[in-house]
């Protein structure tokens, strides 16, 4: 018997590997794997200058485009992950005095008010600023220039609303209704960033005085059995029915890249998302991501010239299939799959960032107290 | 005889200058080690989370809602310990006393879930209990409901989680010292009329007090500290302080309010384990320790077989059936129709579909795994041993008949509580203070050095080394070794030969818990690891950050690989054996 667990732990290694049969001997022996602080692909050979990306773990970039920067600058490339993009963005603010990056990515405007009063920043007016949209620049000063954009709303599960003979909601406020009761999941807006944009989305939407405000709106909610949960995975996989988790919940806040990227994780098996964006008035909140330069980058020309590659068509380009959320540069052309199945919400809502970070707090300590306690 | 009472009286002064400065150099490497990595990263942070005042302690303090949730996280967690107690303590009898067939393998079964992930585990769980779960499809195919009959939500799963986490460490801190205790002191009770309850609560219950202790301890301390468990688990409603200090921290920045919480959990896991260590140090009694092939014997009554069997039926159906669950999943194909075998996801962890600079063979991620995880018990091992023979030390009176020394016990117990810290900090805390300290100019290359994770995880890991060697240490009588040096053999022989085999299987214990607390460490790691080199569970947590079946699939994939991994790597370490004994 336990010689099977390691006759099993082999074969599915080899599986894993993708060579089955071949004579490589494994398990791995125990020593450091050759690991450059590069990732594979970028050839630090071409240059001594190298720069530090601090960034969130859902960053991704094509190896391709990442080493085409590094071939034509000279430039060699290291992030550093440093957990979610809150505890990201405090790390960079804890260690502003002895910066370990020259260049951060991933505030969103969310933080944004939070980056910029930390006053970790540089400013810098990439030439390439001209290329994006106007209503992206949420920072005159260029200290944090727009990279990419998402919208969080809610995913529903069309198989299972057809099997329940219901057609998806037409407004957030029919989810209050007992024909919406116990089908929808959120996210804890302290932990998990699409929680904090749904629940700035029903802020936007519903206001803040009036018979009815977001308060009522989530505690009509919570009576209809709500169900919250810390973070974007265990909401999606563990609850959502739309999800390769099959839960039992037909409605999830998610991104509305989701169903895209649900047929293009299918490896060829689905050519429909199994699941649908609920596109109503003031049910979603425009996630944008920033980069910015560090105050005492030891190399701030470098970091300037990988900023300036983060916003021209080729990075941009590459961003929707690694990253799942739109390219700032309109000039990027999007992937085919972002083109049938993502869908653009008609009306996003719209929180000032100084606003958020004034009263983000309060907010969700408000939200605690009528959702939770 | 030669001298080998370390007392003072017999020992020569040259000698015992020489003794002394060992002792010192074996004392100062452990609390050097806690001194620069566990200590100074936690003031680095401190300092800087106080820099503005101290009102945000006031405010803490003042806050209702924090003590609820202290009472709340003691509450949970003692309520844990008692029941993984409760199933955990017949298992260690049942593995101590009887040879059985499977008996490894359900005890590296038994270890898995300690490295598995909470995100996967509450996966598993989901598979098997969820509302679409196995058991609630076969009770609704069976007795017809329309809604799923079985929900366990909030505490009962928390408290399910952390038994199915725990199980291991009284199996295996128990199991281990009372595979060790001489039977026939028991039989000697029973002989002389004594009841069998009467042996088990006269006898056999207080000979493995320091065992029991030392797990309950750990197990208390683990689940006090809960935060996996309790985020994904236990649903939002349920908050323990290391939720609330994660909120603080990586959301709201409130780095003072994280630090008085983080601190209160430190005070709580100090005073608890000073209460330990002043008990257990009352509590010794110097024992003939026997070896494994003397106390174990197969199940010959009824009775023994049926509880033999009992043993192996909770550990199959609590521990191994969330795992097979899981197992099963990640080779089954999405989407609907009848279930098919598929090795797609297994087959995919090995192609950069996407073309990812950030993608990782899975060979590398295990490579990175079982490179942290060794080195990380190397170092535990090193450290720990000098620390826990010097902790374990008996205190002998300055003069025969003369009171112990106080003070001297008061600093030792005191030490001991200090290498329990590390046990009782949240992770996200001392991230951030290793990325404080380390970003003094000059240190910033430390950040990426390959040592980094695997210190940290030895911080976490040490508690588990010296809870595992103490009470066999301390238990450990001189009238073995005494007749060994009689019949000759030089103190080094004597330790060697006649020590050594006797500790092995603590130390073995010690080695198999560092290995599994760096396989399984995640939250402190997330915040460390060099993208390029992340652990099994880094990868699982990123498959499991997009949307998509083949997402889905390959952190299945992975997590059964990291289950069949750590499986593997428990059942070579037990055959590891120390040369010359058998215990």
């Amino acid at each position: 018997m336990p010689r099977l667990i390691v006759c099993l732990a082999v074969a599915l290694l080899l599986a894993a590997c993708g060579q089955p049969g071949a004579s490589r001997p494994t398990p791995p022996p125990l020593v450091t794997p050759a690991t450059s602080v590069v990732p594979a692909g970028a050839t630090p050979a071409a240059g001594t200058r190298r720069i530090v990306v601090m960034t969130h773990d859902s960053f991704s970039v094509s190896e391709e485009v990442l080493a085409g920067f590094t071939a034509r600058s000279g430039i060699s490339v290291e992030f550093l992950k440093a957990g979610d993009a809150g505890t990201t963005l405090n790390q960079a603010i804890l260690s502003k005095n002895a910066p370990l990056a020259d260049v951060l990515f991933g505030v969103d405007n969310t933080f944004l008010s939070r980056a910029l009063a930390a006053d970790i920043l540089t400013p810098y007016a990439s030439p390439v600023l001209a290329n994006l949209p106007d209503d992206l620049k949420l920072d005159p000063e260029n200290r944090l220039l727009p990279v990419d954009f998402g919208y969080v709303v809610i995913n529903y599960d069309k198989a299972a609303l057809a099997a329940a003979g219901l057609t998806p909601p037409t407004d957030l406020r029919d989810l209050t209704l007992p024909a919406w009761k116990g089908k929808l999941v959120v996210q804890h807006p302290a932990t998990s960033s699409p929680g904090l944009a749904f629940l700035l989305a029903t802020i936007s939407h519903f206001g803040e005085t009036g018979p009815y405000t977001w308060r009522e709106f989530w505690r009509d909610l919570r009576a209809n059995e709500v169900l919250v949960t810390q973070g974007w995975s265990e909401a999606y996989y563990t609850h959502f029915s739309g999800s390769s988790g099959a839960g039992a919940y037909p409605l999830v806040v998610s991104y509305t890249t989701s169903p895209a990227a649900e047929v293009f994780f299918s490896e060829g098996r689905l050519s429909e998302p199994p699941t649908g964006n609920l596109l109503v008035p003031g049910g979603s909140f425009r996630q944008i991501e920033f980069v910015g330069i560090l105050r005492g980058a030891r190399d701030e020309a470098a970091a300037r010239e990988f900023v300036d590659f983060m916003l021209q068509p080729e990075f941009q380009a590459d961003i929707p299939l690694q990253m799942f959320v739109y390219p700032a540069n309109p000039r990027a052309p999007l992937p085919d799959v972002f083109l049938r199945f993502a869908e653009l919400p008609p009306e996003p809502a719209d929180l000032a960032p100084d606003l958020i970070e004034q009263r983000r707090d309060q907010w969700i300590a408000e939200w605690t107290e009528i959702v939770l306690r | 005889m030669r001298a080998l009472d370390l007392s003072p009286g017999r020992v020569g002064g040259a000698r015992r200058a020489l003794l002394r400065a060992g002792q010192g150099a074996a004392l100062a490497l452990p609390v050097a080690f806690l001194a620069l990595f566990f200590f100074y990263p936690l003031f680095a942070i401190a300092r800087l989370s106080f820099a503005d005042g101290m009102a945000g302690v006031l405010e803490t303090l003042g806050t209702r809602y924090y003590w609820r949730a202290l009472a709340f996280t003691t509450a949970q967690a003692a309520l844990s310990t008692a029941l993984t107690l409760a199933l955990g303590l017949p298992g260690a009898y049942v593995f101590a006393r009887y040879e059985f067939p499977g008996k490894a393998l359900l005890r590296a079964v038994a270890g898995v879930p300690f490295v598995m992930p909470t995100v996967v585990v509450a996966v598993a769980f989901g598979a098997l209990l969820g509302p679409r779960g196995l058991i609630n499809q076969a009770l609704q195919a069976l007795f017809g409901p329309a809604t799923p009959p079985i929900r366990p939500g909030g505490l009962q799963a928390v408290l399910l989680a952390h038994v199915f986490y725990n199980y291991t460490v009284i199996l295996r801190l128990v199991g281990g010292f009372w595979a060790n205790l001489d039977p026939r002191l028991e039989q000697a009770a029973a002989m002389l009329g004594a009841s069998r309850l009467h042996v088990l609560l006269r006898v056999t219950l207080p000979l493995l007090a320091p065992a029991i202790g030392a797990a309950a301890l750990l197990v208390f301390i683990f689940t006090f500290t809960s935060f996996g468990v309790m985020v994904i688990l236990g649903g939002p409603r349920l908050a323990t302080l290391e939720v609330e200090i994660y909120r603080q921290t990586a959301q709201a920045l409130r780095l003072d309010v994280a630090a008085t919480l983080a601190l209160i959990q430190l005070v709580c896991t100090l005073g608890l384990s000073l209460v330990y260590t002043r008990l257990a140090a009352r509590a010794v009694t110097p024992l003939e320790l026997q070896p494994r092939s003397y106390t174990a014997r197969p199940p010959r009554t009824r009775r023994e077989k049926v509880l033999v069997g009992a043993a192996m039926l909770l550990i199959t159906v609590l521990l191994g059936a969330p795992l097979a669950a899981l197992a099963l999943r990640s080779v089954l194909a999405p989407g609907p129709g009848a279930p098919r075998v598929t090795l797609a996801a297994y087959l995919a962890l090995g192609q950069n579909l996407t073309g990812s600079a950030f993608f990782v063979p899975p060979t590398a991620a295990i490579a990175n795994s079982l490179r942290i995880a060794a080195t990380t018990t190397l170092l535990a091992l090193s450290i720990g041993v000098p620390a826990a023979y010097l902790l374990a030390r008996r205190p002998t009176p300055p003069r025969p008949g003369a009171p112990l020394p106080e003070k001297r016990l008061a600093v030792i117990a005191l030490l001991d509580a200090l290498f329990m810290l590390p046990l009782g900090t949240s992770a996200v805390t001392l991230g951030l203070g290793y990325m404080v300290a380390l970003s003094v100019p000059g240190l910033g290359g430390l950040r990426t050095s390959p040592w980094l994770i695997p210190v940290l995880h030895t911080l976490v890991a040490l508690p588990f080394v010296i809870r595992a060697l103490a009470p066999v240490l301390r238990a450990r009588s001189p009238r073995q070794r005494e007749a060994a040096a009689l019949l000759g053999a030089s103190p080094a022989r004597a330790w060697l030969r006649v020590e050594v085999p006797q500790i092995a299987p603590a130390l073995a214990t010690g080695a198999v818990f560092a290995f599994t607390v760096s396989l399984g460490e995640f939250g402190a790691t997330l915040l460390l690891a060099r993208p390029e080199a992340p652990t099994l569970p880094v990868m699982i947590f990123r498959f499991l950050g997009q949307p998509g079946a083949l997402n889905y699939g390959q952190a299945l994939a992975l997590a059964t690989i990291l289950m069949l991994v750590t499986a593997a790597s428990f059942l070579l370490l037990e055959r590891l054996r120390p040369p010359g004994g058998e215990f």
